[in-house]
């Protein structure tokens, strides 16, 4: 009994690490590739998550839906909705230097919490949409565990394969380049704007598709499911201390965050009850810390980006070109 | 709908909305355009003013207003002192970095409030204050005393920048880096002075939201958009701007609930947000566009 239940611990947590992964595969393609800020992360998410909800329940005459679709099309509508919800705010905001989109991201993520809360007839409002199926829920517990798990881990290894081939194609390249010296990047001919789109949007996608699978998981969805700014930190500092930039990077950081991130709430669950509340928000600090000695002292990450030749000399700080202030700086700089 | 149903229930709540919005938005542009980033823990520096003002409040037994400069103080050494621990040696890295940094101190500066203060909704003094009525205009003491606020702080803000040496310099640095560095401005000091000013200010904004309605962990993140809003609708490095530009978006999110249905009076400073970076990112005064 003490074996099966380590089994299963093992399960959820290799399950959640892998959905986290994705998430983190997905900002990679927007900061790593392209060095765009994305601070709305759980926004995409929770996009995601709702979409595929609403595809694939029962139809429910509360609400809009559902469509009682395949998990395939919900996954496939999840990615889609996300992309199209990052679509116009790229449009607006990658003209700017990427603090704009930092902030828009936010509002973002703000925006689609209050329509989840009140459009109940689409998202069933404070009591969320249950009875999501799961591939292959049927059978036992244990089972349908590992049966999610490798299929999470085809997702997951799919979506690396494709990240990775498109790193080091004509596209990554490109994408690098318009990142680390935008007015160059220009002068060659290179539409900065649309590119820029095209990472943001693909990040998005990702990221919803995270958000289906976590719903898929939980067989249900609310939104209480997950803390807005928890979730997008704990991916941000996956990525940045797994290495940004690095596909690689992104998923041992989603593992090793998340088991530092579990394994201080074991930690925390063991103290008496007044203590409890106190020590979850002295978790959040330190999370928070973690980030600040990364960003001071191991800026590239624990798997730095892989680059070819020796171009690390003869980097600048000119990843945004037009800023003076920044151009004046100059000396080998991290891979951001 | 009379005049003065409009005035005292939509207008003068958004002009003391737009008020306290204003000031944290003076010191978000001071940072943009000075510093050249966005400060994303602008809300929640605001939130940890708001309780140290409590702590005096509580602790000390003095009157709401009189603890206000005591966390104005406070704040601003907290602003230097973050700056100096977490950011300063960011500096040479892509600004990006920093506003990185800086959504991580907000996580923190939230979760020291969270433990020091709890999750309790405060507030400074209990009790109903009703409105006193000015020829048909409802009108509270406090919501006098915030608007006087934004006056005297800004007022002599404006004073500072344009009449003082080292507000000039803060000036200089906006305008042009490069050649206020060449004429023997020191950086240091300039940088200095803005955390000061922008984390007193912030300190203001959140004590004004605690004292006109409650305090809370997580106000000031609630706060942030509205005030970069602000910011840019006024145009970035632009105090008189920043100020305009809080008035409106504050005013605008309270005729709002008139039209849109009221859970979405916040997003009205994401739409004002997005309209001004795709019509006019220069905002309404001229300012900068990073």
């Amino acid at each position: 009994m003490e074996f099966l239940g380590l089994v299963n611990y093992a399960l959820f947590t290799a399950i959640f690490i892998a959905i986290y992964a994705l998430l983190a595969l997905g900002l990679n393609i927007q900061w790593g590739f392209a060095g765009l800020f994305n601070a709305g992360i759980a926004g995409f998410f929770a996009v995601g998550a709702y979409t595929s909800a609403v595809l694939t329940t029962p139809a429910d005459d509360g609400r809009l839906g559902g469509f009682d679709l395949h998990f395939v099309l919900g996954w496939i509508g999840a990615m889609l909705a996300a992309a199209l919800v990052a679509w116009p705010i790229g449009k607006i905001c990658l003209r700017f230097r990427s603090d704009y989109l930092a902030i828009a991201s936010i509002g973002v993520a703000e925006i689609i919490r209050l329509v989840i809360k009140s459009e109940e007839v689409v998202t069933n409002g404070a009591r969320g949409i249950s009875g999501i199926p799961r591939p292959a829920g049927d059978i036992g517990y244990t089972e349908s565990q590992i049966a999610y798990l490798v299929i999470v881990l085809a997702v997951l290894i799919a979506a690396y394969v494709l990240v990775e081939r498109q790193f080091n194609a004509p596209w990554g390249r490109m994408m690098r380049a318009i990142r680390d010296n935008e007015d160059a990047a220009k002068a060659m001919g290179k539409d900065v704007e649309f590119r820029r789109l095209e990472a943001f949007i693909f990040g998005a996608a990702l990221m919803g598709l995270g958000g289906a699978l976590f719903a898929h998981f939980n067989r249900s969805i609310t939104p209480e499911a997950i803390d807005p700014m928890v979730a997008t930190f704990l991916v941000w500092i996956m990525l940045i201390l797994g290495g940004s930039g690095n596909n690689r990077g992104a998923i041992l950081g989603a593992a090793v965050v998340w088991i530092i991130w579990s394994v201080s709430e074991i930690a925390t669950d063991r103290l008496p009850h007044e203590y409890a509340i106190q020590a979850k928000y002295i978790r959040l600090f330190l999370i928070g810390l973690m980030l600040q000695l990364v960003l001071r002292f191991r800026p590239e990450g624990l798997l730095p980006e892989p680059l070819r030749g020796d171009l690390r000399g003869s980097r600048r700080t000119t990843k945004s070109g037009a800023d003076h202030n920044q151009a004046r700086s100059t000396g080998p700089e991290i891979d951001l | 709908m009379d005049l003065f149903e409009l005035l005292n229930f939509y207008v003068i709540p958004g002009i003391v909305l737009g008020s306290i919005y204003a000031l944290g938005a003076v010191g978000i542009t001071l940072i943009f355009a000075i510093l050249r980033y966005a400060h994303l823990a602008h809300g929640d520096l605001a939130t940890f003013g708001a309780f140290v003002a409590l702590a005096c409040v509580t602790a000390m037994g003095v009157p709401p207003l009189a603890a206000l400069p005591i966390a104005i103080l406070v704040t601003a050494a907290i602003a230097v002192g973050i700056d100096k621990v977490f950011y300063e040696h960011l500096r040479e890295r892509p600004k990006i970095v920093t506003v990185m940094a800086s959504l991580g101190i907000a996580l923190m500066l939230r979760s020291v409030v969270q433990v020091v203060w709890g999750v309790d909704t405060q507030t400074y003094s209990r009790g109903i204050v009703r409105p006193e009525d000015y020829f048909g205009l409802r009108i509270r003491d406090r919501e006098l005393y915030t608007v006087a606020a934004l006056i005297v702080l800004v007022g002599g803000l404006q004073l500072f920048l344009t009449r003082s040496k080292w507000g000039k310099a803060m000036r200089a640095m906006s305008d042009n880096p490069n050649l206020a560095l060449l004429s023997g401005i020191d950086n240091r000091k300039v940088v200095m002075l803005t955390w000061v000013i922008a984390g007193g200010l912030c300190a203001a904004s959140g004590f004004f939201l605690g004292y006109n309605t409650e305090i809370k962990s997580m106000m000031g993140w609630h706060m942030l958009l509205p005030m970069f809003a602000a910011a840019i609708l006024g145009g970035v490095g632009r105090v008189e701007g920043a100020v305009l530009g809080g008035l409106i978006v504050g005013i605008a999110e309270e005729l709002s609930v008139l039209v849109i249905p009221s859970e979405y009076k916040a997003a009205m400073a994401f739409a004002i947000l997005l309209f001004m970076l795709l019509v006019r990112p220069t905002g309404l005064l001229k300012g900068k566009v990073l």
